[in-house]
């Protein structure tokens, strides 16, 4: 029960194709469903017989929760709710539901259509896959099922990314997906509570980066981007439809508005309008200045920005071209670079992560010279460019997130071995806390406490708030309470001893002690009486000590004085087995007294 | 557990709930009634209203009363800026308030009334829809009554002679405490305070217990909210509704089996199906066009709004009607229709649907597109420019004593073609005609109300068993007349009649509500539990004496192994309790073997004495306790302490 185990199938010391598996308290989670953009053989998808050689997957699954619709995170769902036949729930936002189906079909036609690929789920399956999908709205508590709950929080990155708490029991996680801990131009920033999880599992793109001020990255951009068309080049950023691009969009919107600049500026047909249309629908998901302005403006209705069309590839003169896909590995935006590459006035601007073996990721690398699989063979020479725009936190952004949601453990996925390792170290340095970076099918197993829910009675916690009270204040003194454990249809309870009788239906056998004292003191015994008490008042300070009818009582030691008026008094002193301590304290007290 | 109520008007509530320490406001609604016994405030001066004569009460002579008081059509109505009867301020200290939840945006415009000026220091939750559109209700309102006079000139003196003036004046509930809408800084500052919640999401309240707002089905982001501690459970319910509109439907689910129920904000107009109403009024509606009349419409800036764009504009072209304008009239229009269209997460399932398509899930925004629906700030907007008749215009305030309704009712009130349509519940509707009588035009009313009618919220409760149920008086059952006869049958109204024990709460009552409380919730750490052995104590029972830290951080309780004792003290012995008397046998036997072998053992009925004379002590046992009379030394006492200890069973 105290343990949880993780499993990364994806993006274990890797980018790409995340897919992990959490283990805790009995419940089997999975967390993402991405596919590997790098590669086109079996591969790309999570390998799920790690979960189940063969028989149903859906009785080793409890839920699937997906971070964001971007194809690394969702690529492989369809594979595995309609191909391998997973049937259980599935949990995603809403923004995340309605746009993850159109670029799921967007790289199915890339694979299929352009490619030639079977064995590749269908459209059909797409639409069959998402009708399965619950959508969540973010800090919506969800009972998957009596023990198993999630909660979504902000994630900045992409329209309706999120970061997931998953509790189960006691043992707690949460999983961020991607996020960003800055806002930019449409997004707000990541935010999570101080929730205090046993364990954080954060992405660590960018683990070894502190990136520079946003606004000198935007400036360096639009001088980038303004120098080359200036001169005549053409300009190709290839971005992912959603996401990026439209903060693209927006700045250079403005910038072309405030330099009243009239190269044209181009984005890649088809998804624009459609994507625009999910930006207003969802405008809650933006940040907070879009939101207070769109009544009036909405941000994504471009004055400057027109639809591309496939002839305009050859026009001559400057240009500027948003096409998908993002890392050049097929499509659009690949057509484009074979075309313009070869030419130097031209430029390729990277604005986000290239994974390793798209043609993005080459050039990134330096190549010269890419060679296709027909045996095509493309010089570049056009100059390339990486901006580094992919919404992920920096090392510091992580920090932060850590600091903010107080994990007990920290394990890192979606990252490079490296990187990652580095800011192990710090973590570990810097919070104390411990930082595991588990492999592809390497499972990392963590201990966390057992907390067993408890009822506390009352009335023994007032009574120890009583005595607690009763002493000078010292913040380091420890509450301790006494009382009896009682276990019940497997509900446990603290009881003090006069509740567990009832319980148990039992009633209390009390021992008594009564001791006599005799005082030679004439007059009264109420006198007497009167006398004792502010004696004792005076010997034991702190101590509640009341008188009534002749009777002083000391907490719950009783003290009787009797006998006639000008004859020796005989106290008694009477107090519980319990109170032995303060009971033959008090008689000797009285003892030396008469002496 | 107590719970306090602040208002008259059980469709505008105001409860106070103190539990576990904490005060917890539940709805700050703004009863509007008292806005009927003033004189309209017309956007444009109004030479028939200006010019309506004074009124002086007979024989009452006060000359400061002089011009604050005006008749029309034996009606008489106060001169002034209207007011409004916010909730109760003397029974509760605002400034002592933790928390206060809002259901839904017609419940919570009060709010500037309860958080300024007033010391409050706590926080406010709803839902994002809820503030949002409560913003512009407080905009809206703020905007008419605040544009249109000075803050001079308000009429106080007839408030002292109410009982002399004619009615309705004379039933106005304390006209003293009634009071104008606060100024927009105010409204705004007030507004600041709100936190945000989305369905279904557990707010701790300061670690004492979670809130959580699950839907309504009433309007857009109006909720219910569930209280829970780890042993009580409390449901206020507050604007549901049951029935199929644009909103989430009601989740039940998380109402069920709480420990109080509190019911409010029931429909307002129980006689009247809003289903029904709705054709009612797209029938009035196209009879009214088809006759060159226009159609006024004075409503509130959302809510059902949305549904009568819908359903009028589908209604008008079927009828052929395309071509009749729509016009939406408010300092909020705008922002009223666009953010509806982008609150998918709040609506029904198949205008969620729209959204993935994606399209907007109202179709106003394409009536926009499409130029059918016009909206507009006020009147003299250049939007309205080219304002063709006949239309049908859509503004507020439903009153008719302040906005561009004020002005449109005495525009087309002398000419019959013209029809208003009243189906906002809040304002009898010839009351607020009363003022602008005698009118030519005509005048429906169709109510639409989709809170639960009786018969909904009677089969609620049934469903939800609650194990107590509060509601405001006017939900209760009548009480029953002082004469054994029943009520006549005329006067018996709709009422809720639950089988569970029952708490009517009227204004400015408090009342002692729910279960007490006998165990907190803790956390008991692995390794304590670890340590302890616990022992059957009878079947199904099983038990251990067990001593823990207490930690307390933010107000969640830990147990924890204990602290090692000082070094040298042997740790408290855990209590030990014993279920038994001793055998005395043993007891003898024990007592020899510790030296007190003089030993005398009387039997009696109903228990025993033992004696030892030497030692001057007797140990009465009987069923219950054993009573030691010791007047040896200490160290007899401690042997006969573990001599006893020895042999009284204990567990």
């Amino acid at each position: 029960m105290p343990d949880m185990k993780i499993t990364p199938l994806g993006a274990g010391q890797d980018v790409g194709r995340s897919c992990i598996l959490l283990s805790m308290g009995g419940k089997n989670i999975m967390l993402d469903c991405g596919m590997h953009m790098g590669y086109n053989d079996e591969r790309r998808f999570p390998d799920f017989s790690y979960i189940v050689p063969e028989g149903p997957i859906t009785s080793q699954i409890d839920c699937v929760i997906i971070s964001h619709f971007h194809l690394d995170h969702c690529g492989a769902l369809p594979y595995m709710s309609e191909m391998i036949g997973y049937t259980g729930p599935i949990y995603m936002t809403h923004p995340t539901k309605a746009i993850a189906p159109i670029l799921l079909e967007d790289m199915r036609k890339v694979v299929v259509e352009r490619k030639g690929e079977s064995n590749f789920f269908t459209s059909q399956m797409i639409k069959d896959c998402i009708k399965k999908v619950t959508a969540v709205t973010l800090h919506q508590s969800v009972m998957v099922d009596n023990e198993l709950e999630i909660k979504a929080y902000y994630a900045g990155h992409v329209l309706g990314a999120a970061m997931f708490w998953i509790r189960v029991g006691s043992q707690s996680v949460v999983y961020t997906g991607d996020y960003n801990m800055t806002p930019d131009r449409h997004l707000g920033a990541a935010w999570i509570d101080k929730c205090r999880p046993d364990l954080l599992i954060t992405e660590s793109t960018y683990a070894t980066t502190i990136r520079d001020s946003k606004r000198c990255r935007e400036r360096d951009f639009l001088k980038k981007v303004h120098e080359c068309v200036e001169k005549g080049g053409k300009v190709l950023i290839p971005v992912f439809a959603l996401g990026r691009a439209q903060e693209l969009c927006i700045l250079l919107e403005t910038y072309w508005e405030r330099m009243n600049l009239k190269y044209p500026v181009y984005f890649a047909l088809g998804l624009t309008e459609k994507a625009n249309n999910y930006y207003k629908m969802f405008i809650t998901w933006t940040n907070q200045k879009i939101r207070k302005t769109f009544v009036q403006r909405n941000m994504f209705d471009f004055k400057h920005i027109k639809p591309f069309d496939k002839s305009y590839i050859d026009n001559p003169g400057a240009m500027v071209v948003f096409a998908t896909p993002g890392m050049l590995h097929a499509g659009l935006s690949l057509n484009i670079f074979k075309k313009w590459a070869p030419y130097e006035q031209n430029m390729v601007i990277m604005p986000g992560f290239c994974v390793q073996g798209t043609v993005g990721h080459k050039i990134l690398n330096g190549a010269k010279k890419i060679e296709f699989e027909n045996r095509q063979v493309v010089e570049v020479k056009m100059a390339v460019e990486y901006m580094s725009f992919s919404a992920h936190a920096d090392a510091k952004g992580i920090m932060q997130l850590i600091q903010y949601c107080e994990p007990k453990n920290v394990l890192l996925v979606h990252g490079e071995a490296l990187k990652m390792e580095f800011l192990k170290e710090k973590i570990e340095k810097e919070f104390k806390i411990s930082c595991f970076m588990p492999a592809n099918g390497e499972t990392c197993t963590i201990n966390t406490p057992t907390k067993i829910p408890i009822d506390v009675s009352l009335r023994l916690l007032k009574a120890e708030a009583v005595r607690y009270n009763a002493l000078p204040p010292d913040p380091k003194r420890r509450r301790v309470v006494n009382g009896i454990l009682c276990v019940r249809d497997n509900r446990l309870s603290l009881l003090d001893i006069d509740e567990m009788c009832d319980e148990i239906g039992i009633n209390r056998h009390i021992i008594r002690f009564t001791s006599t004292v005799r005082l030679e003191d004439p007059g009264p015994a109420v006198k007497t009486a009167e006398k004792l008490k502010n004696l004792l008042s005076e010997k034991l300070e702190g101590w509640t000590i009341t008188i009534s009818d002749g009777n002083i009582s000391v907490e719950s030691v009783l003290i009787k004085v009797e006998g006639e008026d000008d004859s020796t008094k005989n106290i008694y002193v009477s107090w519980t087995n319990q109170d032995e301590d303060l009971g033959s304290y008090i008689l000797g007290l009285l003892q030396s007294m008469v002496q | 557990m107590k719970l306090y109520c602040l208002s008259s008007d059980a469709s505008k509530p105001c409860f106070v709930l103190s539990f576990k320490e904490l005060l917890i406001m539940l709805d700050c609604g703004l009863s509007a009634h008292s806005v009927l016994n003033f004189l309209p405030l017309p956007p444009v001066p109004s030479t028939r209203l200006a010019s309506l004569p004074n009124y002086t009460p007979p024989h009452h002579n006060d000359p400061l009363l002089e011009g604050e008081l005006k008749e029309c059509c034996g009606r008489v109505f106060v001169d002034s800026i209207p007011e409004f009867c916010p909730p109760l301020d003397k029974v509760v200290d605002f400034s002592q308030l933790d928390v206060i939840l809002i259901s839904n945006y017609t419940c919570m415009l009060a709010l500037p009334f309860i958080t300024e000026e007033t010391g409050f220091k706590g926080q406010v939750y709803a839902t994002e829809p809820t503030l949002q559109i409560g913003r512009f209700y407080l905009e809206e309102l703020s905007e008419w009554v605040s544009a249109s006079g000075e803050d001079s000139g308000a009429a106080k003196r007839w408030k002292e002679a109410v009982h002399v003036l004619p009615p309705p004046l004379a039933d106005a509930v304390r006209p003293r405490a009634w009071r104008r809408l606060l100024a927009p800084q105010h409204i705004a500052r007030a507004l600041s305070r709100v936190r945000v919640v989305g369905y279904d999401e557990r707010v701790d309240i300061y670690g004492a217990l979670d809130a959580t707002a699950v839907s309504s089905g009433f309007c857009l982001g109006s909720a219910n909210w569930v209280l829970r501690s780890a042993h009580e459970k409390v449901a206020y319910v507050s604007g549901s509704s049951t029935l199929t509109t644009h909103p989430r439907p009601i989740n039940q689910a998380a109402l069920r089996g709480a420990d109080l129920l509190i019911l409010a904000a029931l429909t307002q107009t129980p006689a009247h199906n809003p289903d029904h109403m709705l054709g009612d009024l797209c029938v009035h509606a196209t009879v009214t066009l088809r006759g060159g009349g226009s159609v006024l419409c004075p409503v509130y800036p959302s809510g059902v709004l949305y549904d009568l764009l819908e359903c009028l504009s589908a209604h008008l072209e079927g009828a052929g009607l395309a071509h009749v304008p729509l016009y939406v009239v408010s300092p909020v229009a705008d922002s009223s229709l666009a953010y509806s269209n982008i609150l998918a997460e709040w609506v029904s399932a198949t205008k969620q649907a729209r959204v993935y398509v994606p399209e907007e899930p109202f179709p106003h925004a394409a009536l926009v597109r499409s130029s059918r629906l016009r909206h507009a700030r006020a009147l003299h907007d250049d939007a309205l420019s080219d304002f063709r008749q006949p239309c049908v215009l859509f503004c507020g305030h439903p009153s008719l004593r302040f906005g561009a309704a004020v002005h449109m009712v005495e525009l087309w009130a002398s000419n019959p073609l013209h029809a208003i349509i009243f189906t906002e519940p809040d304002f009898p509707h010839t009351e607020a005609l009363a003022p602008f009588q005698p009118i030519a035009m005509k005048a429906f009313h169709c109510p639409i109300d989709t809170s639960l009618n009786y018969s909904q919220a009677n089969k609620l409760v049934r469903e939800l068993r609650p194990r107590e149920l509060a509601l405001p008086d006017q939900y209760a059952p009548p009480a029953p007349a002082s004469s054994s006869a029943p009520p006549p049958r005329e006067t018996s109204r709709p009422h809720i009649s639950a089988d569970v024990p029952t708490l009517v709460v009227r204004r400015g009552a408090a009342l002692r509500a729910g279960t007490r409380r006998v165990a907190a919730r803790a956390t008991l750490s692995g390794s304590l539990a670890a340590r302890v052995a616990a022992r059957e104590l009878r079947a199904g029972v099983r038990g251990a004496p067990l001593r823990a830290s207490l930690s307390l951080r933010d107000s969640r309780l830990e147990l924890h192994s204990p602290p090692p004792g000082a070094p040298g003290a042997a740790p408290a012995p855990p209590p030990r309790l014993q279920c038994a008397p001793p055998d005395v046998d043993a007891l003898e036997r024990e007592l020899v073997r510790a030296g007190a072998t003089d030993a005398r053992v009387e039997r009696g009925a109903d228990g025993c004495i033992l004696h030892l004379p030497r030692h001057d002590t007797l140990v009465h046992v009987d069923r219950l306790a054993t009573h030691v009379f010791c007047e040896g030394g200490a160290d007899v006492r401690q042997a006969l302490r573990r001599a006893l200890h020895a042999c009284v069973p204990h567990l």
